[in-house]
């Protein structure tokens, strides 16, 4: 059963054709990784699909219900999470508080519910614990590491048990210690029902972690199957390596 | 009817002062992503100096431009390096808090050395005017708007045709790209502010001519100019001079046609109205910070 | 309870205590008139706080919603013939709320645009209400005033039902601000302020929790400003739709420290004893504009984060160095 679906997707941006008539989908419960060299249209992709941009064409459906022109926040409430090429937390916000700020239902419950009580905290520092960063539950956002921001930016996300987890770029810029942890925190939620759609361009990770490899070149999905599949096809070398 | 037209007339030169006033506001805005609240002050303090050379000397406010616009300029540069340039984080936030106050601490010193008392600049061609197609044109407006023109025209062709112009121009467009590539941005702020306070002196000079004036004349003025250059669309400076000129237009039209008191009104009706429909005004970008 | 939560139990029985005692220890009217504008600048500040401290969207147009409460409780006085007395004050929260009705459709045309436009439109809207409340004559009495029931109080205790209503109202805004810090609501609000779009991408309502924010700061100005004018029981429209009320509450706030509870109080109780005082014995109004503008600017340029945040933060170098 795939999980998000795309259809036709299509995007310019004045003469650059960023997304051209797109189409892939995700399974659900599987780990799809997104590759394709610069230019290809993968952030973009990920823009369109959690509302930050209105598409020029095309269709993408969340557990076959149309998502076209809901904006971000609707669309975490419905169970998309994502992160960001560089990771964005909230710099002047603890630790625990970025844990606390996602939203999944947002009515008079979200406005008076004390967060920082109850329920809600706890599972914070569970989360917090099992990332290994509850020793920084207290510091100020902005003087976290890349590495913990990283780590603080999954977890947060998470908080709300979104069933599909976009990543750009999970691996960037990031050592290879930190990298097994993040490939680990990946499998242990995909173990526990989450499926990933992430963005890379570290191919060993890619290739080691992903059930299914998607490749998108100028726009278009041009190869799809397991990465050893698509490793040996032929269109990806091309697109890689150029004609 | 040839009342409205004489109205519309009278707004299209009165808005070539206000587009003025205007562009050095967008230029401030577009190098340095800065509003600065403080030009209606700087205007009225170039009113005061105007007044100075006039009250004191007998110089004409025009000829005196040639001594008020580099004096404003160097006073620009200053404040840009004294109290713009220190600010490091929540720029956009700060600097209006910062000009606001800088604003109210001129007009403080304003009012100070002259009093609350209306001052006026009193020149013996501010009454004047000629025939034209059975209207009748005020020369001090026809001045101010060629003045305005001049001015306008000299911007352009410096934005457009200079080395100097050029960085201005990267810097508006890209900060970090154009230090990458050796402008020295700093500098360029600094100019760029100065130049924008300079336009402020040429506006001084002709609403000083045109209006009756007091140290608390910026806060009008400000919201006017601010309007403005929401109506236009932050950043573009052809929208300010079109916004200015639409702006203009309606208000002297609606003082005709409606009233005096409510002209002001229509402004921010018209501003508000634009806003619902496309809250970046004119020619303004909508901009996402970073996706 | 903690140490430090004792301490701050305690010292807040001490500051309730002074501020409900100070009119029967300092009873002159002079010093009670300072009472009352100080109070009224700490429920300014605070208020004000809600939506520029937490969310980082600036209004300077907040003087608008004083003035419209202003008008907001003196028309329907006027028109109701309410007499004097404590009758009025229970008008006060009339007035909040027809202020909170006005100020949503402002608030969401406003709230379309990025930060720098919307302060714009503040200012914009201020004017607009400056010369709505100008040219409306026959509502609001134009330049010519509007006139508020005398409350018949003798003069030596004229001030103190004053100095409590304002008591009341900064108490008010202080457990309003209070409550939404602690909040899933004041969090939403902080992420705003951080990083607008990453909220959103978490699924903060950024759209309804900017404007919720907006309305309650501006119904609890106005009913401030309602207070005011029954105070000064004339009201005109330069006066009460005044720059430099809007841009003092800011510059408290600020001094104090955006987004903190504590911030926007303490820099009213510093600021506003100073600001009567100087205006007392330099009478020039124009002197204290620049006492003003240095000010601002030192705070901006020495302590951009205001007081109590680099209090925090030096307290915290201190115990994490012990």
């Amino acid at each position: 059963m795939s999980l998000l679906e795309v259809e036709q997707l299509s995007k310019r941006f004045g003469g650059i054709v960023a997304l051209d008539e797109c189409t892939l989908s995700v399974p659900e419960g599987s780990i799809t990784g997104l590759i394709g060299p610069n230019g290809s249209g993968k952030t973009t992709l990920f823009n369109l699909v959690t509302g930050f941009i209105p598409a020029d064409g095309g269709e993408v459906r969340f557990k076959s219900q149309s998502i076209a022109g809901f904006g971000p926040d609707r669309i975490y409430g419905l169970g998309i999470g994502r992160t960001f090429q560089l990771a964005r937390i909230f710099p002047r916000l603890t630790t625990l508080e970025n844990m606390l700020v996602p939203v999944r239902r947002a009515g008079l419950r979200a406005l008076l519910s004390h967060g920082q009580w109850g329920a809600e905290k706890a599972r914070a520092m569970e989360m917090l614990a099992s990332m290994d960063i509850s020793q920084v539950a207290g510091t100020l956002g902005g003087a976290l590491s890349y590495g913990q921001r990283k780590l603080l930016e999954l977890g947060a996300v998470m908080m709300a048990r979104p069933e599909l987890v976009l990543l750009d770029e999970p691996a960037g810029g990031v050592n290879p210690a930190l990298l097994e942890r993040i490939a680990g925190h990946i499998q242990q939620l995909n173990r526990q029902g989450v499926t990933f759609l992430l963005v890379e361009h570290n191919l060993g990770f890619v290739m080691n972690l992903c059930h299914e490899v998607v490749v998108l070149h100028q726009g278009r999905a041009i190869a799809k199957g397991t990465p050893g599949e698509v490793r040996e096809n032929p269109a990806v070398l091309d697109a890689y390596l150029g004609a | 009817m040839s009342l409205v037209l004489q109205a519309a007339i009278l707004g299209v030169l009165t808005g070539g002062v206000y587009a003025l006033m205007a562009s050095g506001l967008t230029l401030i805005f577009g190098v340095m992503r800065i509003i600065n609240v403080g030009q209606g002050a700087l205007v009225i303090l170039g009113a005061y100096l105007s007044f100075v050379l006039f009250h004191n000397w007998h110089i004409d406010p025009f000829v005196g431009l040639l001594l008020t616009m580099p004096v404003m300029f160097l006073i620009g540069a200053v404040l840009e390096v004294a109290f713009i340039r220190p600010l490091k984080n929540d720029r956009e936030a700060l600097s209006v808090l910062v000009t606001y106050a800088l604003a109210l601490g001129i007009e403080g010193v304003l009012g100070y050395i002259f009093t609350a008392n209306y001052r006026e600049l009193s020149v013996w061609y501010d009454t004047q005017s000629f025939p034209l197609f059975g209207f009748r044109i005020t020369l001090v407006y026809i001045f101010g708007f060629v003045l305005c023109l001049a001015i306008l025209a000299t911007l352009f062709l410096v934005l457009y045709r200079t080395a100097f112009g050029a960085a201005i121009r990267a810097t508006m467009l890209n900060r970090t790209a154009a230090q990458l590539v050796g402008v020295d941005v700093e500098r360029v702020s600094a100019m760029a502010f100065g130049i924008g306070v300079a336009t402020a002196a040429a506006g001084g000079a002709v609403f000083g001519i045109t209006n009756a004036f007091n140290p608390g004349s910026h806060y009008d003025l400000i919201s006017r100019l601010l309007t403005i250059i929401v109506l236009g669309g932050l950043g573009s400076l052809r929208g300010a001079i079109i916004a200015a000129l639409i702006m203009l237009v309606t208000t002297d039209v609606a003082s005709v046609i409606i009233s005096p008191e409510w002209s002001s009104f229509v402004f921010f009706v018209i501003l508000v109205g634009v806003l619902i429909v496309r809250p970046q005004g004119l020619y303004g970008v909508r901009v996402r910070e970073r996706i | 309870m903690s140490p430090t939560g004792l301490l701050r139990l305690a010292s807040l029985i001490l500051l309730a205590v002074v501020a409900l005692a100070f009119p029967l220890l300092v009873s002159d009217p002079a010093s009670t008139n300072i009472g009352v504008f100080t109070l009224m600048y700490v429920g300014l500040a605070t208020s004000w706080n809600i939506m520029g401290g937490y969310t980082g969207y600036i209004s300077l147009g907040h003087a608008g919603f004083f003035g419209f409460g202003c008008y907001a409780l003196g028309l329907p006085l006027a028109h109701l013939h309410v007499g004097g007395g404590y009758a009025p004050f229970f008008l006060v929260p009339l007035a909040g709320l027809l202020t909170a009705l006005f100020a949503i459709p402002v608030g969401w045309i406003a709230l379309r645009t990025r930060a720098a436009t919307f302060v714009i439109v503040t200012i914009a809207v201020m004017f607009m209400l400056q010369l709505a409340a100008s040219n409306l004559i026959g509502l609001t009495g134009g330049t010519g005033g509007l006139r508020f029931p005398n409350p018949g109080w003798s003069g030596d205790v004229f001030n103190d039902p004053f100095y409590y209503a304002m008591l009341g109202l900064a108490v008010a805004a202080i457990a309003a601000s209070w409550w939404i810090r602690r909040s899933k609501f004041g969090l939403g609000l902080l992420a705003i302020r951080d990083d607008e779009d990453k909220a959103t991408a978490v699924g903060v309502p950024t759209r309804a929790f900017k404007l919720t924010a907006f309305v309650i700061s501006a119904a609890l100005v106005g009913m401030i400003g309602g207070v005011y004018g029954y105070y000064v029981t004339y009201v005109y429209p330069e006066f009460v739709i005044d720059p430099t009320i809007g841009i003092s509450m800011v510059l408290m706030a600020f001094l104090g420290g955006l987004g903190t509870v504590t911030g926007p109080v303490l820099g009213a109780l510093l600021l506003e004893p100073a600001q009567l005082w100087l205006a007392y014995h330099f009478g020039a109004i124009r002197l204290y504009l620049v006492f003003f503008a240095a000010t601002f600017l030192l705070v901006i340029l020495v302590l951009p984060r205001g007081i109590v945040p680099s209090l925090a933060v030096l307290l915290r170098r201190r115990l994490a160095l012990t």
